[in-house]
């Protein structure tokens, strides 16, 4: 059974000798087994009991069946309370062995897998769980890594292998492992079974990006260090196989380190809950007290005097002790304030509308075939509550796509979309695109929608084909051509990918490189340019630059990079070109695009030559070599002749715009924390502004934006309180305006800050938001970031993105969601009230540490707007409802308690008081838990302002709680007053005795069960068939089960279980009796109908009058807001160069070290005649490169 | 390529089962009533149940009115014989009262003789438990394990039959009515039958099986502060004897609070009688047995005629006159908000 051995000791540090099981089983290390189920066979039952007693209210009810076995204090049979809590453990007990069935299931999956194991100089196919520490694997390509591995060699040259870290860490790129050169070489088997270097290393901990470790192999050792390792979880690829040594297996792994215990999340109504009920049990022990004294004085006074019919107790000596007892007693009858069934009843309805939300058609989304999952199915009502919502940007509002979508070549300007009659026309009713049929290279996924670009390049404008041939030269994408004519580019940005690939559809095909050359299609023609220096990107200087020699022999400098850096380094004569193509990036800006500046330049033969040897120089030179590189970069880029800028859209996943608009309207604040994974220091508060604008974040009809960008904590300081000061000014001038007396009306429970005029927007980077979440300046950056419309952070770490939602949740103690699709989301996923993950996409770290999973953004506003909503408003109908019903149920025994001598004597039937919580009434009031609608689904789309309700928590809070437990008090105090004023001195028709107990008792439950059921029908504002059922079935339920009980057979069998014989056709046969429960019916429902009317029409909420107004179909669409602003002074240029762009890859480039010779060679297309590199390759060592047209056909 | 073929069919074969059915339960578009709080909808319910309550008041009072009852509270006229029984060691000793009283009218229909106890906790849940229903079905059953205690056994172990707080704390004072008509006194003929459930009398009530009672009951005692065992309740009537008998049935049915009444007797309706009591003297003719001083309790006799809603019973009426008078203004309040 116990398949997975228990872990030993914690250790110091890890010896690990290759292919030496025995000496490595002397550590006891984990194997590669994983169990994350919690439980056996055998173990089920007594470990799921002790965990559910854990729970207090299970403990109590634990207490309370204790307390009735007692036979002095035992006022109720056992059953009472045995029945329920046996109900409620079942279901508990049943819904964790589905899950953790489920467990096993996905376990068993995971420690079956098939990995090749080195075992006595032979390969042998061994499942997962069977790999030990010290064991040397062989991985294959696309296979999951299966255990944390030391990189011994791999099919690449150098020892590289390629990895993807999706499940690790989020992050979709490759990265590349090395193995240490001394294993390299150790490329088959008979030399890796003979291999026994021992690794000393690190104990397994949980940090993915660091390993420590030493490789002693023939007396040398060896530093080890991330970059050798393969972690499990990774996928191995673009690597034929390769081997490794398992050092860290199962349990020890980084991914398993990793995967901590999710902190068990609990909503504000759970806690709220949890409050109420220790004050309802404050309550029944202050009415214990109350009737223990009242008991202790009568039996001092009557009780005395009775004690000829009736003697005290064996034991009971003493009025008070009498009293005492009687505490108890009245602990154990009153205890149905605090149902049992509350908590169950509440997971039941939760589980209702998670399934509900994985059963919505409107959030599944076709493309990536992923419903949406609740995956806490703990925290719907929440849903309902969300006041902020922290987002991450790439994957989850932009789809990491970049698209080539204008740009403006010689001062005019392509891309508008344009009809016939060249009037610029509105999205969603475009034309056709433009045809590429004429270039078999092009990139059928392209789409461009000016035909006048197209026309510009085929009638041969020189300026046009030179920006497309600077984009198809100045990059550092590599190219894969798996067949003839399919080209792979692979980008280190998705931004250079869309750049490159335009100009690939223009007819400008960038085919292949290598370290020295690349060769471009353009036009048809197959072009090989000498690649003579690549400038690299790097953050300070926001451009990169190639130096290229044509066919022809000219030098020419080709330059992109950010309009701010590069308009200063055109030509002068350029003024003219350069206000033309200013004001065209400034349109683009406008409209959420990232721009860049092209730009060339003729360099002289004896110019070049001189700067490449200084070049030479200082990139052989020991120190500086930066600062020299850097100054000569300078020197070459400038007086350069502007060919025009590039506008890309970081698409937007679908709708975002839309849902942001409406979830503004609803009153939640979106905060974007985007975490860039390049390089600190780049202006990244650019790109993220773009973003901003783009999914109408930020809108310009905004007052201001703050840019934070400091670098000290006084800088920081001093600009959060500008922003203040700035923001009370306007406030102040504008005072008197409308727009303050809007902001009013619309919303008053905003504080003295947050109702500030204008709308202002606030963006911060990383470097300032360290210093921004320091302790003594937390609360300083969240009053100026609430006041703001909205807050972008860019550049922000994993932790601090947990760290401004932990800010958020402590001082505004507001919902907060947060929602990401990568694992440097994780952590704020965690953090906040509810985590969204986005699923459907490769990695999934993100969808594991989510609550909620879904693939697009635009399924937020469903989630929170409609099912979030129902599920606050179903949750708070249902807890007042329960309340009630408990209190008005239970209080009618402490008013009896006045007439029975204090004698902790039930007023009902304890099948009655059995059946009452878990038969009469819990089906209609579930069924309105999980049904009930207020307004259809559209309208709380239309009315955003319909999700308010929710998040200033009105539907249930103490005050409610109130009302609530005093309508069943009122309730309680009819029930019993009513029948006790009727039966005082009652008879029946007969003339026998109508105020015998059990009659007494009869009317008051029938009466109870009647008057609960009219108040959940006026509770219920949707009657579905089910809740119909409910009702009735529930009302047909009490009368079938009270005849069943009062009937004779039951009692010849059970006489002194079913003593109420006969009793139901007695009592139910007297008008008295149904004329009683009819007053009392009438007289507790009629003013809670009254109550109601009168606060529907002299206060009527949102959802009321929506209700009502059903004529009112004037649909808010989501304003387009002009993206468009003339000369308005609000257009600031935004550029969005330095986005993703990495560093380095350049020199990657140059160097060749990246180019995969033995991989391609295997691959397969050795037949295929364009293998355009080696074609390349062969003719560069046959000395002279020329123009290859006969390369392909 | 022999992947993708593979993975086709399984795409196909997966697709519906990740896409969630449009079913209109699913998609909570279940066809539903929506009511709705309106005016006119409220109105008229308040203005039907004013109406409804009105009637039902109004006729309930009517009623009730018609009721003829006299109560007389005997424990203080026979003050005597209360202090007699004060003390328990005189348990023993014979206590007449006689109680004259004049109906002022006629009392037609049925006549009912009740007797009240004030301030007898009958639904305290210690004396309400002690009791054991199987050995009033009947059946043989072992007292000590039933909550008869302490009525369960005497000292030397006979059990007691029956058993338990109620049984022994039985009413057991006799009234007789007599008519002083033209200074002859005509004693008032009285049902003591029929005056109970009948499934009380026939099915929670059955005497132990034997060829007669007295040998059905051997082996047990009576319980103590009874004056004859329970096979002498009636020794007249053998379908009114042992647990079946009525008095003791009444007895064991306990009331909800602590002052109650119960049916002792019916008037039989013959002979001068035929139509009720007519109006004149009487005097009631009581055997004080029943103790009730000792617990500040007191004790009544009552005489009264019986309607559709029962006997006389003011509050109903009352309650549903004044509920309708209540919604009536709430109707008033919700017109002036509207």
């Amino acid at each position: 059974m116990e398949r997975c051995a228990a872990r030993g000791a914690p250790e110091e540090e890890r010896r690990v000798r290759a292919n030496a099981r025995e000496y490595n089983e002397k550590f006891q290390y984990a194997s590669n087994c994983i169990k994350t189920s919690k439980y056996n066979i055998v173990t089920f039952l007594p470990v799921n009991l002790f965990e559910q007693f854990q729970e207090v209210a299970n403990t109590y009810f634990l207490f309370l069946l204790i307390l009735q076995l007692i036979p002095q204090i035992s006022s109720l049979s056992w059953f009472t309370t045995i029945v329920p809590l046996v109900l409620v453990l079942t279901i508990t007990a049943v819904k964790d062995a589905t899950d953790d069935y489920f467990r096993h299931k996905s376990d068993n999956q995971v420690n079956n897998r098939q990995s090749q194991v080195l075992i006595g100089g032979v390969l042998r196919q061994e499942q997962w769980m069977n790999v030990r520490v010290g064991d040397i694997i062989k991985l294959e390509n696309n296979q999951f890594v299966a255990a944390d591995l030391l990189l011994l060699c791999s099919s690449e040259p150098h020892g590289l292998c390629y990895v993807e870290t999706a499940e690790l860490d989020g992050e979709t790129n490759m990265k590349v492992r090395q193995a240490t050169p001394v294993t390299s070489e150790l490329a088959d088997i008979s030399t890796l079974a003979r291999f026994d270097g021992e690794v000393i290393c690190e104990p397994p901990n949980n940090k993915l990006d660091k390993f420590g470790g030493t490789l002693y192999w023939k007396e040398n050792k060896f530093p080890l260090s991330n970059q050798n390792m393969l972690l499990r979880g990774c996928v191995l690829r673009n690597t034929e196989w390769c081997f490794g040594l398992v050092v860290f297996a199962g349990p020890d792994t980084k991914l398993m380190q990793n995967s901590g215990r999710t902190k068990f999340k609990r909503t504000s109504i759970d806690r709220l809950m949890n409050t109420l009920v220790l004050w309802i049990f404050g309550f029944l022990v202050c009415m214990g007290v109350i009737l223990a004294i009242g008991n202790a004085i009568w039996e001092h006074e009557v009780g005395v005097c009775f004690q000829i019919y009736l003697p005290w107790d064996e034991g009971v000596h003493s009025a008070v002790f009498s009293g005492f007892l009687s505490f108890w007693s009245y602990i154990i009858i009153l205890n149905t304030v605090v149902p049992i069934s509350l908590y169950v009843s509440v997971e039941v309805i939760r589980l209702g509308h998670s399934y509900f939300i994985n059963w919505d058609k409107k959030m599944y989304c076709a493309k990536r075939r992923t419903p949406a999952e609740a995956r806490t199915t703990t925290l719907n009502e929440e849903l309902g509550q969300v006041e902020y919502i922290f987002s991450d940007k790439t994957g989850t509002l932009t789809q990491n796509i970049m698209v080539f979508s204008k740009c403006s070549v010689n001062g005019h300007s392509y891309g508008d979309v344009q009809d016939v009659l060249g009037h610029n026309v509105e999205l969603g009713e475009r034309p056709e695109p433009v045809d590429f049929s004429f270039n078999p290279l092009a990139d059928p996924g392209f789409q461009f929608w000016d035909p006048s670009l197209l026309e510009a390049v085929q009638l041969g404008d020189p300026h046009v084909h030179e920006f497309f041939r600077l984009l198809s030269l100045c990059h550092t994408v590599m190219s894969e051509e798996k067949s003839e004519g399919e080209l792979y580019y692979k980008a280190q940005s998705p931004d250079e990918g869309a750049l490159v690939t335009a100009a690939r559809n223009f007819g400008f095909v960038f085919r292949s490189r290598t370290p020295k050359t690349i060769t471009v299609h353009e036009l048809g023609r197959a072009i090989t340019y000498q690649l003579l220096a690549i400038l690299d990107f790097n953050n300070i200087r926001k451009r990169m630059s190639v130096i290229v020699r044509s066919p022809e022999g000219k030098i020419r400098l080709y330059c992109k990079g950010a309009d701010t850096i590069l308009l200063e380094r055109l030509h002068p004569s350029n003024q003219d070109l350069t206000n033309v193509t200013t004001d065209h990036l400034n349109e683009y800006a406008g409209e959420g695009l990232r721009t860049l500046v092209l730009a060339c330049k003729d360099l002289e033969e004896s110019y070049y030559e001189d700067w490449a040897e200084r070049l030479r120089r200082a990139s052989g030179a020991p120190e500086a070599r930066e600062d020299r590189l850097a100054r000569l970069y300078d020197e070459v880029e400038r007086d350069m002749t502007l060919l025009g800028a590039t506008a890309i859209e970081d698409k937007l996943q679908q709708g975002v715009p839309e849902t942001i608009a409406i979830l503004t309207l609803a009153n939640i604040k979106i905060w974007v924390l985007t975490g860039d994974k390049q390089a600190p220091g780049s202006p990244c508060a650019e790109t993220a502004v773009n973003i901003g604008y783009s999914c109408k974040m930020l809108t310009d009809d905004m007052t201001e934006v703050f840019v934070v960008t400091g670098h000290t904590v006084l800088e920081v300081r001093e600009e959060l309180r500008k922003a203040r000061e700035k923001m009370m000014d306007g406030s102040r001038s504008m005072g008197n305006g409308f727009s303050y007396q809007e902001k009013l009306s619309s919303s008053k429970l905003t504080s003295v800050l947050e109702a500030i005029a204008g709308e202002y927007a606030l963006v911060i980077n990383g470097h300032s938001l360290a210093h921004a979440l320091e302790a003594d300046m937390e609360v300083e950056f969240l009053e100026t970031a609430c006041a703001c419309k909205a807050v972008i952070c860019c550049r922000v770490t994993p932790l601090q993105k947990a760290q401004v939602v932990e800010l958020v949740k402590k001082y505004k103690k507001a919902v907060t969601l947060a929602i990401g699709d990568g694992a440097n989301d994780v952590s704020m996923i965690k953090t906040a009230h509810i985590g969204v993950g986005i699923s459907g996409q490769e990695g999934i770290q993100a969808v594991l540490a989510s609550d909620y999973s879904f693939s697009q953004f635009k399924f937020l506003q469903r989630l929170l707007l409609v099912h979030g909503r129902w599920s606050y408003l179903r949750m708070c109908k249902f807890l007042c409802y329960f309340f009630y019903k408990n209190f008005a149920f239970t209080m009618v025994h402490f008013w009896f308690g006045f007439f029975c001598g204090f004698s902790a004597q039930t007023v009902y039937d304890q099948y009655f008081i059995t059946l009452y919580n878990i038969v009469y009434t819990s089906l209609p009031v579930l069924a309105m838990g999980v049904f009930d609608q207020d307004v259809p689904e559209q309208r709380s789309m239309e009315y955003p302002k319909l999700y308010e309700p929710g998040q200033l928590n009105l539907l249930f809070n103490k005050r409610e709680f109130f009302i609530c437990i005093a309508q069943g008090i009122y309730t309680s105090v009819l029930m019993f007053f009513i029948p006790y004023g009727v039966f005082a001195d009652a008879t029946r028709d007969d003339g026998a005795q109508l105020a015998d107990y059990q009659s007494f008792a009869v009317t008051v439950a029938t009466s109870l069960v009647i008057v609960v059921s009219v108040q959940i029908g006026l509770d219920t504002g949707f009657w579905t068939a089910i809740n119909h059922f409910f009702i009735w079935g529930s009302l047909a339920a009490y009368f079938a089960i009270l005849f069943a009980m009062h009937s004779d057979g039951l009692f010849q069998m059970f006489p002194n279980q079913f003593r109420f014989v006969g009793n139901a056709q007695n009592t139910l046969a007297q008008p008295t009796v149904w004329l009683t429960i009819a007053l009392t019916t009438v007289v507790c429902i009629m003013p809670v109908v009254a109550f109601r009317f009168l606060k529907l029409d002299l206060k009527p909420e949102l959802s009321d009058t929506v209700r009502y107004t059903q004529l009112v179909r004037k649909k808010q669409k989501p304003q387009h807001r002009c993206a468009r602003r003339g000369g308005c002074g609000g257009g600031s240029r935004r550029s969005g160069y330095a986005f993703s762009h990495q560093e380095g890859f350049g020199e990657l480039i140059m160097s060749g070290k990246n180019m995969r010779l033995s991989s391609l060679a295997l691959s397969g297309f050795t037949a295929r005649p364009g293998a355009a590199w080696i074609e390349t390759l062969r003719r560069k060592k046959g000395g002279e490169s020329s123009p290859d047209t006969a390369a392909k056909g | 390529m022999k992947n993708k073929k593979s993975s086709a069919p399984q795409e196909a074969e997966t697709r519906p089962s990740r896409c969630p059915d449009n079913s209109a339960f699913k998609q909570q578009k279940l066809p539903a009533w929506k009511p709705q709080l309106t005016a006119a909808s409220v109105l008229s319910t308040f203005f039907l149940t004013g109406a409804f309550c009105l009637s039902v008041g109004v006729s309930l009072i009517v009623a009730a009115k018609s009721v003829r009852e006299i109560q007389v509270d005997y424990s203080d006229k026979c003050s005597h014989c209360s202090k007699l029984r004060e003390n328990s060691s005189n348990w023993n000793s014979e206590c007449l009262c006689s109680i004259n009283i004049t109906l002022a009218e006629d009392m037609l229909g049925d006549v009912f003789m009740y007797y009240g106890l004030q301030n007898f906790y009958q639904n305290h849940r210690r004396y309400a438990l002690s009791r054991s229903d199987e050995q009033l079905l009947g059946r043989n059953v072992d007292v000590q394990n039933s909550y008869c205690a302490p009525f369960a056994t005497y000292q030397n172990g006979t059990p007691m039959a029956p058993c338990g707080a109620i049984a022994n704390s039985m009413f057991n004072d006799t009234i007789d009515l007599f008519y002083n008509f033209n200074s002859s006194v005509i004693q008032v003929p009285l049902l003591k039958t029929g005056n109970s459930w009948w499934t009380d009398k026939n099915v929670k009530f059955r005497n132990p099986e034997s060829h007669n009672l007295s040998a059905a009951f051997a082996g047990t005692a009576r319980p103590p502060y009874w004056h004859k065992a329970v096979y002498l309740l009636d020794e007249e009537d053998e379908k009114n004897n042992g647990y079946i008998n009525d008095d003791f049935i009444i007895w064991m049915r306990v009331s909800a609070f602590a002052t109650f009444r119960n049916l002792y007797r019916r008037i039989s309706r013959k002979g001068q009688f035929t139509d009720g009591l007519p109006a004149g003297n009487y005097t009631f003719h009581i055997s004080y047995n029943f103790p009730v001083s000792k617990f500040k309790g007191k004790k009544y006799v009552i005489l009264s005629t019986m309607v559709w809603s029962g006997g006389s019973n003011p509050f109903l009426g009352i309650a549903y006159l004044g509920a309708s008078q209540w919604i009536v203004q709430l109707v008033f309040i919700l017109r002036s908000q509207w």
